[in-house]
């Protein structure tokens, strides 16, 4: 009786372990899979006119996604411009400077940011900037993107001042230095390596996002010379022609996923691996 | 302040008083933290206002439909009709069905990687999930139309509803005509998506168990997995609640992969091959093109309802895994 007990859990015991196992090596090879599949059919697809050439008409074969491209980068410059500063300088505050209650509610606050879906922000970014200019602009889209850059900034930069040895603050308050000297001087400083891949990775973030730039960049048929018009992005142009009913425009969808796959992966592992790197050295 | 005492000052700051303050000012001390106070008060005012602007421009629907908006099913722009309640089905089913498939697939991950795995492929393989979470979702949208539906049409769809369609009780939610993109669709795209963000917070929770705890139940005869399961996991079980929730709220703020898969069509069906439609597809697929100020508003308040939902399951969720990584399991250590 008791040995079969025995047997029981121990077999339990096995089959159990071989299951959490074979969840965790499939949620890996999803990832692999994801890969694959876009090295394959967007490796295929790939062609210089998509670097190059403008959107061809509805149903046409060819032409590329070069303003998308430019698009894309346009919106992330703005995206940087808007949201990093004020992330910087609050990650400043909530690691040097903040009070206990205000401090709390500020960390509370952007991770709720954070967390807010990425359409709500959309909706938030038409009601401030495109409702005031009455038409979709590249302003829109950059302040869609800059808010969602804030929390990430703020948290990451928090956690690189805070990873700051205090000696290095006692020396430089012990040379003579005043509390902002001391921090622009020499603690963010110390910190920059961190904080900005912690702003690279933001950016990598939003890069991908579609939701937001629905209606707040909205899309464009072709060069945009202006920021305050619409403008095409790379995200948007993979979700218009993945659902348009054209084989050309599918193709050129796989395309465009690889290439902004390439990006926000190439920045991510980017990213990491220097965090990682410095993490080890620090604890060296 | 007499002019006998301004010498003084000189030699040592003052400690108190308006004089006090302009000295701190000129050694700038006072303004940094001002300049960040106002910077860092600056998230606080985007989401407020964000709360507001969807409140107020909501006002015609919520003026109009009450509550009622939330219980009715017509959804008509050209005759100024709108009930939430297809789009709130859509969100909450394909949500729940994506946590019902993510949850046991990513405790487990977790799991292994947490007691199993050695410490560094545990790292490595944290490292490739969190890429995992990297991913833009519309390229998970990409996947789903090009990859999940077809599969969905030919062998899966088909297979689950030779199997389960029989089965009592669940048998009707596998039954009726199967067209690739529906309900089931999206929450098994969801899933894929949820699931490394279940991992990586049940991982670190799981890692933050005390080592004795392991031990004396191991030193108790019990075997690896009766000590995982009986012991590790419930001391961690708050924090892996709360990155459930932390899922969940990503699940029903989810966009464009599901916009792509669920079919985008607002019925309340009782089969999960039906097509679907949820908050955030709808807001996504008319806004834009808005026919009018009350279609404006509806989708608005959509937006409200979507955005206040997250907001109470994130704050729960951090609570939790706050609550988790200092205590542990909610009893005293």
């Amino acid at each position: 009786m008791s040995d079969l007990r025995l047997a029981w859990r121990k077999s339990l015991n096995g089959v159990m372990l071989t299951l959490t196992g074979v969840a965790a090596f499939s949620v890996v090879a999803v990832l692999f899979l994801v890969l694959g599949y876009l090295i394959w059919n967007g490796g295929t697809s790939l062609n210089l006119d998509f670097f190059t050439q403008l959107p061809k008409g509805e149903g046409e074969t060819g032409g590329g996604m070069a303003n998308a491209i430019v698009g894309s980068l346009k919106l992330l410059a703005l995206a940087a411009v808007i949201g990093l500063p004020v992330g910087l300088l609050a990650g400043v505050y909530l690691a040097e400077f903040g009070g206990k209650t205000f401090s709390f509610l500020t960390r509370y606050t952007t991770d709720l940011l954070n967390g807010a879906p990425s359409i709500v922000i959309g909706l938030f970014a038409f009601s401030v900037a495109v409702l005031p200019l009455k038409h979709f602009s590249v302003l829109a889209g950059g302040v869609a993107l800059g808010v969602m850059v804030i929390p990430i900034t703020v948290r990451s930069t928090e956690e690189f001042l805070r990873a700051v040895p205090n000696s290095l603050r006692e020396g430089a308050m012990a040379l003579g230095a005043n509390k902002w000297k001391t921090i622009a001087t020499v603690i963010v400083p110390a910190a920059s390596g961190g904080i900005i891949t912690g702003m690279l990775l933001a950016l990598a973030r939003v890069a991908g996002e579609t939701a937001p730039l629905l209606f707040t960049a909205f899309g464009n048929q072709y060069w945009n010379t202006s920021w305050s018009q619409p403008i095409s992005s790379l995200p948007v142009m993979i979700y218009t022609y993945a659902l348009a009913p054209y084989d050309d425009w599918h193709r050129q969808a796989w395309a465009g996923g690889l290439v902004l796959l390439a990006l926000v992966l190439i920045a991510n592992v980017g990213c990491r691996l220097v965090l990682n790197r410095r993490g080890a050295n620090r604890s060296a | 302040m007499s002019t006998a005492t301004s010498t003084i000052d000189r030699a040592v700051p003052p400690q108190a008083g308006p004089r006090a303050f302009v000295h701190r000012l000129r050694h700038g001390d006072e303004v940094a933290h001002l300049i960040t106070l106002v910077f860092a008060a600056t998230i606080l005012l985007i989401t407020s206002v964000m709360v507001y602007e969807l409140w107020v421009r909501s006002d015609i629907t919520r003026a109009k439909f009450g509550f009622a908006f939330f219980f009715t099913s017509v959804w008509d722009p050209v005759a100024e009709q709108f009930g939430a309640a297809p789009f709130i089905f859509g969100t909450l089913v394909t949500s729940i069905l994506a946590l019902v498939i993510a949850v046991p697939l990513g405790l487990a991950a977790a799991v292994f990687l947490a007691e199993l795995a050695p410490r560094n492929i545990s790292d490595t393989t944290a490292f490739l999930i969190d890429l995992l979470a990297a991913i833009p979702s519309v390229i998970y949208g990409l996947l789903g139309i090009f990859v999940v539906v077809p599969l969905m049409r030919k062998p899966i769809g088909p297979f689950l509803k030779a199997t389960l369609g029989h089965v009592p009780l669940i048998g009707t939610l596998f039954q009726g005509p199967n067209y690739g993109v529906g309900l089931l669709t999206a929450s098994i795209v969801l899933a894929i998506m949820i699931v490394p963000f279940i991992i990586s917070v049940s991982r670190e929770v799981l890692l933050t168990v005390p080592r004795e705890q392991r031990e004396a139940a191991l030193g108790l005869g019990a075997t690896r997995w009766e000590a995982t399961w009986k012991v590790v996991v419930p001391w961690a079980r708050t924090g892996i609640m709360g990155s459930v929730f932390l899922a969940l709220a990503r699940a029903l703020g989810e966009t464009m992969a599901v916009t792509m898969v669920i079919g985008n069509n607002p019925i309340i069906a009782s089969s999960l091959f039906s097509p679907g439609y949820s908050i955030a597809a709808v807001i996504a697929n008319e806004f834009a093109e808005a026919s009018g100020d009350a279609h404006r508003s509806a989708l608005m308040e959509l937006g409200l309802v979507l955005f206040l939902i997250t907001f109470i399951l994130n704050g729960c969720a951090r609570l939790l895994i706050v609550a988790t990584e200092r205590g542990g399991g909610g009893r005293p250590a």
